[in-house]
């Protein structure tokens, strides 16, 4: 049996990238995801890698773009004002269909706010960032375990869509140490991809990498061809983890550090009698609305636990169609909710229901 | 076994993260369920330094400790700050070389260890961490030579792996005192 291991979040991150083939990580000090690039600094030269501290987050997001132009899988990670700074190429890499894997370990905003959790890059990751009518596959992991398995499969769905995967965690769940079992991680070697720019060889013609379509009819079809993608995604990739909702006419929504403390609070209310269960985003893009719409046929209330403004909200209303009670419990600027707060929110839920 | 919560407290540099580290791993290697998290930024460079240690039979929900059961004070302002978050019937274990002041609470049971005293007193420098541990394993019954040692040889680095004895001496002292 494999010896077990604690790791951080952010170690995990860049251990399972390295098991998932990734050789090249470019990237810009932030905290609290500064342990991403310290592995990636000592692991990368022992195995013939490339660790590349850049002069600015926008230069090593662009790097990740040569690299991924070259067919080989590459990251960078940071934290929410360098996400920020990477937003133009994020916007490049989904008009060149190029894939990658960006980390962004929130903190506090906006502005440069602070450094304890956050979630309130909510919006950024799954409606844009960057300019342009473009998508990015969002895994919300809530354990270091999840940290590892998700950057595999991010790498993996990346490589599959031709777009960019992101892991959107937190501070919490970035520092944090719990145990890891890397042996348990499943990896799918890179496809081919014909359309990398490695060589002709004077065999093939030309590949060319680039986001630029000045004749309208033409960037037009290259956007409809992107939705189109777009679509398989949804339809194949969406994850959630569905907790106590089999009777439950509570629901909490949660993802993250979010949902650990939702699961405590779950299980006090559950003591009391209270029917309440969570539905846990895995994926925030694609969001598993299929699974809020059946829960709404039950549940007269939801409640959006939350380290932001109340962001992902917004979508458990439009999956539910704006049917049921709606409750955001939310803790922001680095601030995290405590049960006690979740469980307040779930017993005046229930109150109110009998009213 | 009900769940254990650990909320280390102190200085940066006196080795708070390190002594929560190496909680999380004796209860690793014992196949219980554990996590910890510290606290990071600013406190980290000078200042107070805090981690969470949850270990326990079931799996770990929210990281964070809220409530300790167990609280350890290594200087004032912890003590100061986290003595009322203490459950009913809690523990306190607090460096009374460096705490001045007794713990007001009549509801937790207090453990005064001069564990700064103690390590200057036996040539084991800043080791003032694992002595409280010690005590800890001791007043909660959960010393274990034999995960003691695996715990201590995964949270001393390979670098540093002369450090393990002192280590071990330092666990001992709070032990037998």
């Amino acid at each position: 049996m494999a010896d077990k291991v604690l790791m951080k979040g952010n170690e995990a991150i860049a251990e399972a990238a390295i098991i998932a083939g990734c050789r090249h990580y470019f990237g810009y000090p932030i905290t609290p995801q500064t342990e991403v690039a310290a592995y990636m600094a000592k692991k990368m030269p022992k195995i013939g890698g490339t660790f590349l501290q850049a002069e600015s987050e926008i230069a090593a997001i662009n790097m990740v773009y040569g690299v991924s132009s070259a067919g080989k899988r590459v990251m960078t990670s940071s934290s929410s004002p360098g996400i920020s700074l990477k937003g133009e190429g994020l916007s490049y890499l989904a008009g060149a269909d190029l894939p990658a894997f960006v980390v962004n370990v929130q903190r506090g905003g906006p502005g440069l706010g602070g450094i304890q959790p956050s979630q309130s890059d909510y919006f950024q990751s799954t409606r844009g960032g960057g300019h342009g009518d473009y998508r990015m596959i969002v895994y919300a992991p809530a354990s270091v375990q999840e940290m590892a398995s998700l950057t595999v499969k991010a790498f993996e769905s990346a490589d599959k869509y031709r777009m960019t995967a992101m892991i959107l965690a937190d501070g919490t769940m970035g520092q944090m140490m719990e145990p890891v079992d890397l042996d348990a991680l499943k990896v799918n070697p890179a496809p081919e991809k014909p359309w990398a720019t490695t060589g002709t060889d004077m065999k093939r013609e030309h590949n060319i990498i680039n986001s630029l379509y000045l004749k309208p009819e033409e960037l037009e079809k290259v956007n409809f061809e992107r939705y189109e993608r777009y679509k398989t995604v949804e339809a194949n990739e969406v994850m959630y983890e569905e907790y106590l909702m089999d009777d439950a006419e509570i629901c909490v929504a949660a993802f993250g550090i979010a949902a650990r403390v939702s699961k405590n609070a779950i299980n006090v209310a559950r003591a009391k009698g209270i029917k309440v269960g969570m539905i846990r985003p895995i994926t925030l893009w694609p969001f598993p609305k299929d699974v809020f719409k059946k829960a709404a046929e039950k549940a007269h209330t939801f409640i959006s636990v939350e380290l932001s403004m109340g962001q992902m909200i917004e979508d458990v209303k439009l999956s539910t169609e704006c049917k049921a009670n709606y409750v955001l419990c939310n803790r922001v600027g680095g601030m995290i909710p405590l049960p006690e707060q979740v469980l307040e929110c779930i017993e005046n839920a229930a109150k109110g229901e009998q009213k | 076994m009900k769940t254990t919560e650990y909320l280390f407290a102190g200085f940066g540099g006196q080795g708070i993260l390190f002594a929560g580290k190496f909680a999380a791993y004796k209860g690793l290697i014992e196949n219980k369920q554990v996590s910890w998290l510290p606290s990071y930024g600013p406190e980290m460079r000078g200042g107070t330094a805090s981690c969470s240690v949850i270990i326990g039979d079931e799996p770990v929900g929210s990281p964070i400790v809220s409530k300790p059961d167990v609280l350890i004070a290594m200087n004032l302002p912890s003590l100061d700050r986290y003595e009322d978050s203490v459950v009913p019937g809690g523990m306190i274990f607090a460096d009374s070389s460096l705490i001045e002041r007794k713990v007001k609470r009549d509801d937790v049971k207090v453990f005064y260890i001069p564990a700064t005293k103690l390590a200057d007193e036996n040539g084991i420098g800043k080791l003032a961490n694992m002595i409280i541990v010690g005590k800890i394993l001791k007043e909660m019954d959960e010393y274990n030579e034999e995960s003691v040692i695996a715990a201590l040889k995964k949270v001393v680095s390979a670098k540093h792996a002369d450090m393990l004895d002192i280590n071990l001496k330092a666990i001992k002292t709070g032990f037998e005192n």
